[in-house]
């Protein structure tokens, strides 16, 4: 399977990486080396009879009561802000 | 050309959990920004989901009560995007495993019944609230409602009007009141909805590309948004524009929707299982448990109100979509015994009390009760139904119990015959023009008669009683 620059471009775009030109032609090589060994190694397997991986565990229905808790202090809440106003998180301004 | 609409739904409905979908932050409305939150629910690096197990049970009753299928097996995925009204970059939500999936509501128009399709029911986190500032600072973000759980109802494109619409979101919001998923608070943001529609010549069989619009907050704005769009995509067609895929949003104030910026790409969200949170498994037995739990739905109410207290169909329809309206409807009418009396008062005075004042069914200020003895005032003769108005309107200003009303404004009627017969004697020497007419066999002159002597009285003269005596009294001259 080929990997082409604009896949490198389009996936950095939606996880918000700013990569290089250097960088992009790097990736573009090593996804296509990565892609190609995972697909070759299944493609080895017959996976006709197993179904989707669903959790790493095989545990189910794990669930909490509805019952409130103590929230932490605002304080603390927004001591990692970068920035902060008026009890809230300040962040540059998104209109969608 | 002919065009048909055609509309289909998103709904978003707060549950009425305690605690929020994935910690023990409370779901309570309001509060100071950002003091309903913990490392959850603000996206720390480490923090776990845990689901609360309320969410699925509430999201099963939704589903029941619509009549969809309830998944055995189900799934959380992650959303990705980029918005700071979500602190994790995604969105935990259900992809291709929802909770319920292949419902529907009947609904009536015009005498019309039809089936309107519901395709999915999922559990998702609600977003926190961003506030743009206006001096240009930045935006705020207050994540108290970032993890509230919500459920998202997704309907087939089977309505084909404004009317449909509201009848079938009506009809949605009844049930989830019904059955206490939701509050349904449209003033708080509990209860939202998309809208996608487009249009098409009338006997085409593909639909038209359409738009959507999105956080409706009150049944108005949804009609009125369904009528602007529907009108505004014709215009476009017929004076030979297109249509563009993209999301509109409804202004309110202008009554008009316009185009945000449209979408350059399919928008990719990159759906992927949730490795934080395990597959949800749902046996029959738990989907039993929860059917139990389901009450009396409005449909059954509806007719049981026709068919046990006897009231009009049309009264019955309007008084059951509102539960608490319901509820105090059925509290009043088994209290009086006098059912019809009661939806009389429902529907006039109680409803236009409602809407003048904009509140709420679950606000009535007086009980159940005083509505219920005021009608039995009414019905012994005690007062006369004009007088009744006059109590009403201090029972929702004070609440007070009517009997007390009545004893304390002196309103009662007056069956004391020597105390009518003095105002008759000077009503009718007041009046010689009057009495003169009626004499000559102008039998409307009786009435202004009447009118004078209500008058005197303050509408307190007992009517029959002043029929009576009046027409004694002109037949004496």
């Amino acid at each position: 399977m080929a990997i082409t620059k604009e896949d490198i471009e389009r996936l950095a775009d939606l996880a918000r990486l700013n990569l290089t030109p250097e960088e992009i032609e790097k990736l573009t090589g090593d996804m296509e080396t990565i892609i190609n060994y995972s697909m070759n190694k299944l493609n080895e397997l017959n996976t006709d009879d197993v179904q989707p991986m669903e959790h790493v565990l095989p545990v189910r229905n794990v669930f909490r009561e509805d019952i409130c808790e103590q929230s932490f202090d605002r304080e603390d809440i927004l001591k990692n802000a970068p920035e902060k106003a008026e009890g809230c998180f300040l962040v540059p301004k998104v209109v969608e | 050309m002919e065009y048909e609409v055609v509309i289909g739904l998103e709904i978003h409905a707060e549950l009425a959990t305690k605690s929020k979908i994935y910690c023990g932050c409370t779901t309570e409305f309001g509060g100071e920004p950002n003091t309903h939150c913990c490392p959850g629910c603000i996206g720390m690096p480490g923090a776990l989901p845990v689901l609360n197990k309320a969410v699925v049970e509430y999201a099963i009753k939704a589903g029941l009560a619509t009549n969809c299928e309830i998944s055995h097996y189900s799934r959380q995925d992650r959303k990705h995007y980029f918005y700071p009204d979500l602190a994790k970059a995604y969105q935990i939500s259900q992809c291709d495993y929802p909770l319920c999936r292949n419902g529907y509501l009947e609904i009536e128009v015009n005498g019309e019944k039809k089936k309107i399709g519901i395709t999915r029911i999922h559990i998702e986190e609600d977003a926190g609230k961003l506030i743009h500032d206006e001096y240009g600072r930045g935006t705020f973000v207050d994540y108290n409602r970032s993890g509230v759980p919500l459920i998202e109802i997704v309907t087939e494109p089977d309505m084909r009007s404004s009317a449909e619409v509201k009848a079938f979101f009506e009809k949605l919001k009844a049930i989830l009141e019904y059955t206490a998923v939701s509050d349904c608070k449209m003033q708080e943001g509990s209860l939202r909805a998309d809208i996608n529609l487009s249009v098409r010549p009338k006997g085409q069989k593909e639909f038209g590309v359409r738009t959507e619009m999105k956080n409706l907050n009150s049944i108005r704005a949804i009609v009125r948004a369904v009528e602007f769009e529907a009108k505004r995509q014709i215009l476009e067609l017929e004076y030979g524009g297109v249509i563009e895929r993209e999301t509109r949003r409804w202004d309110d104030v202008k009554g008009e929707s316009y185009s945000m910026r449209t979408k350059e790409e399919a928008t990719d969200y990159r759906y992927m299982p949730d490795p934080d949170l395990y597959p949800i498994y749902v046996d029959q037995e738990w989907i039993e448990q929860i059917r139990a739990t389901i009450p009396e739905l409005p449909d059954d109410r509806k007719k049981r109100f026709i068919s046990e207290l006897g009231i009009p169909e049309y009264d019955a329809s309007i008084i059951t979509a509102s539960k608490p309206l319901a509820d105090f409807f059925e509290a009043a009418a088994k209290e009086s015994k006098n059912a019809k009396a009661i939806s009389n008062w429902v529907m006039g005075d109680l409803m236009k009390k409602l809407n003048d004042t904009g509140l709420e069914p679950s606000d009535i200020p007086f009980a159940p009760g005083n509505l219920a003895r005021l009608v039995s005032l009414i019905d012994e003769n005690v007062i006369s139904g004009k007088i009744a108005k006059q109590v009403f309107d201090i029972m929702w200003e004070t609440g007070e119990d009517p009997a007390d009303i009545v004893e304390k404004k002196g309103l009662k009627v007056v069956t004391d015959t020597d105390a009518i017969r003095s105002v008759i004697i000077q009503v009718i020497s007041a009046n010689p023009k009057s009495v003169e007419d009626y004499k000559s066999g102008k039998t409307k002159a009786m009435g202004f008669l009447i009118g004078q002597i209500m008058r005197e009285t303050k509408g307190k003269a007992d009517p029959q009683a002043v029929n009576r005596l009046l027409k004694e009294e002109l037949d004496k001259l």
